[in-house]
């Protein structure tokens, strides 16, 4: 009996999968846009390949990525942290801003070394 | 309000060398993004090699004045005597492969790329082979590299294991693809390790989860108290070390986990690679020796011959396949799989003397490895290191000095008397005779036989044959390099005769469980 929740989850997390795909077929308008067909990547043209680099994506997308799994798992921490904050402390508190100090050491070396700068 | 959690003691004593490294490894990041181009190499050299100082000082502080045989961060993290004695032994080859990196006369501005995303045989590539300047970020990763590995043989549970596994990893790969010149080599080397090495973490994964499945804990400690109660499934807990050890014998390529260890240490900018032969080897040993140990020694009957036959094929893969090798990056990296089946015969005496001659082991092959690729950096001729053998041909002639140090660093390798490699072989086949594992020492010494005929024939070549006319050239080495090379060769001469001080402090105490 201990594993129903779980059960609940999965037939409530399947449902809402459901339910939104349908929703949309239903009530969408449905405008043609050439757009439309084609494959998406991040907002940039798939094909044809662009000709500078020899057919490689620009190395910015990479450094963009990366930037956001670092924020992204900062948060992750930084949810149960703020739940918890009380009970940890003083010693809690110091170790979370350890923690964002070397995130905002990496993100102040892309940061200066142009990482971030697009042209 | 909610009630205090109860928050782990911490001995900040105890782990301030780890603290220290760390804490250089994010300052340097900060200098990389701070300081001017011109003055990066200055700053983090100066940076690296105080950090390493400091921590050493820390270190025997704490040796003197700590509690012994404790741990800290809620048993997370071992404080024992072992733990201590590779903690010194990682931060003096450490200094050692710094000093090697930081080197900028053998190869004009570093062995390391100036500019990493340049694609390789463009003409910006060959521009950069030639300016002075070096990718300054090697010095905080072989920071952030050495802390992990610091980690990695101190951690008492697995989960603090595999952090340190990927800490002291992710580093590597990204130093193996930085070399100056062969960028395509360097940077095929930089995938193979990246891909092997990500296999490897995820067997290493599985096995965790199998144990803990096994035995509801990832404490080395709780494991071995799990394996003593009966009613539990054996193929959980035999599957999960299986899979646990490949990823640890991949780390230290033991054969025949070791696939990638030739592409990889010829790929590698030479300085990385010793800091590879020599730091990567004591970590993934000193892990092998806590997980054996503390979590599987209670059940040690039931594992201990597979692990042999794995010693065996380990020793004799690397002494038969290190015959057929014509480059000499190539040759060490097989002579290191041998050793690493050597090492395992120490390993795998599971007791207080095998504990003492495997630290010991370490320290020796660590300080002979590191010096021998300082001298395998200094043969060049006009694009890079010569490191084909048939290029070593009368070197002896050319440059007796330098063919001399080498020699005595091959015949180390190979354990003859008077170097250290004689005494760390004789302790660990000695630990292997008193345990009982007889067939296994008869077969070291078999393979120590095949790998001396060619360490030897080296030597040969080196002293009687006639320099080719278009042959490479010795460089001076510069400051650094000759630090390095003095040091490692002082080291290996200071173990071969006067060894018993260094063999004391290896036995000063086991694991703490």
């Amino acid at each position: 009996m201990e594993y129903v929740p779980i059960l609940l989850l999965f037939v409530l997390g399947f449902g809402f999968a459901v339910f939104s795909v349908t929703i949309a077929e239903v009530t969408g308008p449905r405008r043609f846009n050439k757009a439309k067909q084609e494959g998406y990547e991040c907002g940039i043209e798939p094909s044809p390949q662009p000709v500078v680099g020899g057919g490689r994506m620009p190395v910015a997308y990479y450094l963009t990525a990366m930037l956001f799994i670092l924020f992204d798992i900062e948060m992750v921490f930084l949810y149960p942290f703020a739940v918890t904050a009380d009970a940890l402390g003083v010693f809690g508190l110091v170790e979370i801003v350890l923690f964002i100090a070397t995130v905002a050491f990496a993100y102040a070396y892309v940061w200066r070394r142009g990482g971030l700068d697009w042209n | 309000m909610t009630t205090p959690a109860s928050l782990p003691d911490i001995d900040y004593a105890g782990v301030a060398p780890v603290l220290i490294i760390l804490g250089a490894a994010c300052i340097g990041v900060l200098l990389e993004a701070f300081v001017p181009r011109s003055q990066r190499w200055a700053v983090q050299v100066v940076l690296s090699l105080l950090a390493i100082v400091v921590a050493a000082i820390a270190l025997g502080a704490y040796l003197y004045t700590g509690p012994q045989n404790t741990s800290t961060f809620a048993g997370s993290i071992a404080l024992d005597r072992p733990a201590l004695f590779l903690w010194g032994t990682l931060l003096a080859l450490g200094l050692g492969s710094i000093l090697l990196i930081a080197d900028r006369v053998v190869e004009p501005g570093g062995a390391f790329v100036a500019q990493a995303g340049i694609r390789p045989g463009t003409m910006l590539d060959k521009e950069q082979a030639n300016r002075s300047s070096m990718q300054t970020e090697v010095f905080p990763l072989a920071l952030f590299s050495l802390a992990g590995m610091m980690i990695f043989c101190s951690a008492n549970d697995l989960l603090s294991m595999f952090v340190a596994l990927e800490v002291l990893s992710l580093p590597l790969y990204l130093m193996c693809g930085l070399a100056r010149r062969r960028r395509l080599l360097s940077q095929e080397a930089a995938v193979k390790y990246f891909l092997l090495g990500a296999f490897a973490s995820a067997f290493f994964l599985y096995g965790v989860a199998l144990l803990y499945g096994y035995a509801n804990s990832v404490k080395l400690a709780d494991i071995a108290n799990a394996a003593g109660g009966t009613n539990r499934s054996d193929a959980l807990l035999f599957l999960g070390m299986g899979l646990l050890l490949i990823g640890l014998l991949f780390k230290g390529s033991v054969g025949p986990f070791h696939t990638w260890t030739p592409d990889v240490y010829q790929g590698a900018p030479t300085p990385m690679t010793a800091f590879m032969g020599a730091c990567t080897k004591v970590a993934a040993f000193g892990a092998i020796l806590r997980v054996l140990m503390v979590a599987f020694g209670s059940t040690h009957w039931e594992w201990q011959t597979i692990m042999w036959v794995v010693a065996g094929i380990s020793m004799l893969l690397g002494a038969i396949l290190g015959i057929t090798q014509t480059d000499v990056k190539r040759m060490i990296a097989y002579s290191s799989v041998a050793h690493a089946g050597f090492l395992l015969v120490g390993v795998l005496a599971l007791d207080g003397s095998g504990i003492r001659a495997t630290l010991f082991y370490l320290i020796s092959y660590g300080f002979t490895t590191i010096a021998a690729f300082g001298v395998v950096s200094l043969v060049r001729d006009g694009t890079g290191e010569s490191t084909s053998l048939s290029s070593w041909a009368g070197l002896g002639k050319r440059s007796p000095l330098l063919a001399g140090i080498f020699t005595f660093l091959l015949l180390a390798l190979a354990g003859i008397p008077l170097t250290s490699g004689f005494v760390s072989k004789f302790v660990v086949f000695a630990a292997g005779m008193s345990a009982g594992i007889t067939p296994l020492v008869v077969l070291g010494l078999i393979a120590s036989t095949i790998a001396a005929f060619f360490y030897l024939r080296v030597i040969v070549l080196m002293y009687f044959s006639e320099p080719a006319a278009d042959g490479p050239t010795v460089t001076l080495p510069g400051m650094y390099t000759t630090a390095a090379i003095t040091l490692g060769t002082l080291v290996t001469l200071l173990l071969g005769v006067y060894p018993s001080f260094m063999l004391d402090w290896a036995g000063t105490g086991g694991f703490v469980v």
